[in-house]
């Protein structure tokens, strides 16, 4: 693979940059890989790519219906952060904190991880003290958090709407400072590019149309391209879920929904953190080209339509110019949505299933794309080793049966209940 | 903008209705023994199907009664209204 870098750069100017080696192939599908993985967006790609590093299997296909990245992974708003308090989900998501900070030298490709913090609002005593309560969760996982007072919200966040006769003054925050964001599209194509080095074929524009199961055990699919054999496959397909599953006559404790984000037209620097408003549902960030990056509610009823609907990103801005009052100046540049898989609880799933051979990793509600690099890394190892690994254990498929259930904030597919 | 004709108003916007869930899903018999599963199924497993969905809406802002709909999950087409008692 051709390595990027400033030599690269400059030794290719002199070719008018026509002899790039691809990022990654095309090829035609083998009738039978060690492992497949079905979804090609950020934590199918990533899955991948860990299962050639971490365990030296490179005899593995990404099949994927679109193309790459076209999904969830480049639809998000690019929050990556780990403020939890469970044990399970701290660890996990700080596990990944990790990932991310080598993200761009390991795989040779700038995903420009911006550790630029996260403050979420809080409006109330009782918020403030929760807020608290989460904080010293954080820190007892070695976890960054500070609870800032409405005073040191305002150093950082002064156009934020401070006056007194508001319906929801801010009391103050919790931030995670080590937070931040990145550049959604660059991690699925970082990822794919060093899949595709190591022997992992990517396989766009192909649908699978069924599973081969044979006494209790995987033995392969079918696709729109022909048979894929193969005696471990790993589902990875976010918003389709439950359209696979059904395929396998497997009932989950996942819904889909549609969440929209939307940005604004750019404008110069005003915002260097991640805000989240603490009265509602709504986060803000602002990108590298200026734009102001917003995202909120659910749409609130099922649906698979990639496309959303006013009343909800009405609603929700409505939150955001309550906090940011400037907000309501400026043009809207594009809307847009993705299908969420909704777990029950609001956790995602990372574990085996009633099937041998056959992987499941989903529910990841609002959270998918922080969690990317360790949901591959954790779904690698667990499709490897055929067993889970301690950091997904919490994420069992069985939880919802025996009432081991991570509600960490109780945001489930119910939103009509919150 | 969803329309949705309440089986009592009739035509009325999205605005003024809160949403309900699969209302395919049945709860299990009272005074009946009831296995972990069966709970476990009601409770937490839904097959969120693509295309038509039998769902439940309420009226909340309007007359406050539950009702279902029948709609396509992925064009948002609503294909008719009934009344809780009623089935398709």
């Amino acid at each position: 693979m051709q390595k990027y870098s400033v030599f690269n750069l400059i030794k290719n100017a002199f070719t008018g940059h026509k002899n790039w080696e691809v990022a990654w192939k095309d090829p035609t599908p083998k009738s039978e890989y060690d492992v497949v993985i079905i979804g090609g967006g950020g934590h199918g790609l990533a899955t991948a790519y860990y299962l050639a590093k971490e365990h030296n299997i490179t005899n593995v296909a990404i099949i994927e219906k679109g193309w790459i990245g076209g999904g969830n992974v480049g639809r998000n708003t690019t929050i990556i952060r780990s403020n939890y308090m469970h044990d399970d989900n701290a660890r996990f998501s700080e596990f990944g904190m990790n990932l991310w900070r080598n993200m761009s030298q390991e795989l040779n490709f700038n995903v420009m991880f911006s550790p630029r913090g996260i403050i979420n609002l809080a409006h109330s005593d009782a918020q403030m003290n929760v807020f608290s309560r989460r904080g010293n969760s954080m820190r007892l996982n070695g976890i960054d958090a500070v609870l800032l007072g409405r005073e040191e919200v305002k150093k950082i966040i002064p156009m934020a709407d401070f006056s007194e006769n508001v319906r929801f003054p801010i009391f103050g925050g919790l931030m995670q400072p080590s937070a931040g964001t990145a550049r959604h599209d660059g991690v699925a194509w970082g990822y794919a590019r060093q899949a595709d080095s190591m022997g992992v074929d990517i396989i766009q524009n192909c649908e699978v149309t069924g599973f081969d199961v044979v006494g209790g055990k995987i033995k392969g699919i079918r696709t729109s391209k022909g048979d894929i054999k193969a005696n471990k496959v790993g589902l990875c397909v976010a918003g389709s879920t439950s359209i696979l599953a059904e395929k396998l006559n497997m009932t989950l404790p996942v819904e889909t929904h549609l969440l929209q984000a939307c940005v604004s037209e750019p404008i110069k620097p005003i915002l260097d953190s991640v805000v989240t408003f603490g009265a509602g549902h709504f986060y803000c960030s602002q990108s590298d080209k200026g734009e102001m990056v917003m995202g909120g509610d659910l749409d609130g009823y099922n649906s698979y339509a990639q496309r959303g609907n006013l009343p909800t990103l009405q609603h929700v801005l409505t939150e955001g110019i309550a906090m940011f009052p400037f907000l309501s100046k400026l043009k809207m540049l594009r809307t847009w949505g993705g299908i969420m898989d909704m777990s029950m609880d609001g956790s995602p799933i990372i574990d085996k299933t009633h099937i041998e051979g056959l992987y499941l990793n989903c529910g990841w509600c609002y959270g998918g794309f922080k969690a990317t690099p360790a949901s591959g890394w954790t779904f690698a190892h667990t499709i490897a080793q055929d067993k889970v690994h301690e950091l997904n254990a919490g994420y069992s498929l069985n939880r919802f049966h025996t009432g081991h259930l991570l509600d960490e904030k109780g945001l489930g597919t119910k939103t009509w209940i919150s | 903008m969803l329309h949705i004709k309440c089986p009592y108003c009739g035509m009325r916007s999205q605005n003024e209705f809160a949403y309900g869930g699969d209302a395919s899903v049945k709860r299990p018999e009272l005074n009946k023994e009831t296995t972990d599963s069966e709970w476990d199924s009601f409770v937490y497993l839904r097959k969120s199907l693509r295309g038509k969905h039998l769902e439940l809406w309420h009226h909340i802002s309007g007359c406050r009664q539950w009702f279902k709909v029948q709609r396509d999950t992925a064009t948002h087409e609503i294909f008719k209204t009934l009344k809780p008692s009623e089935d398709i």
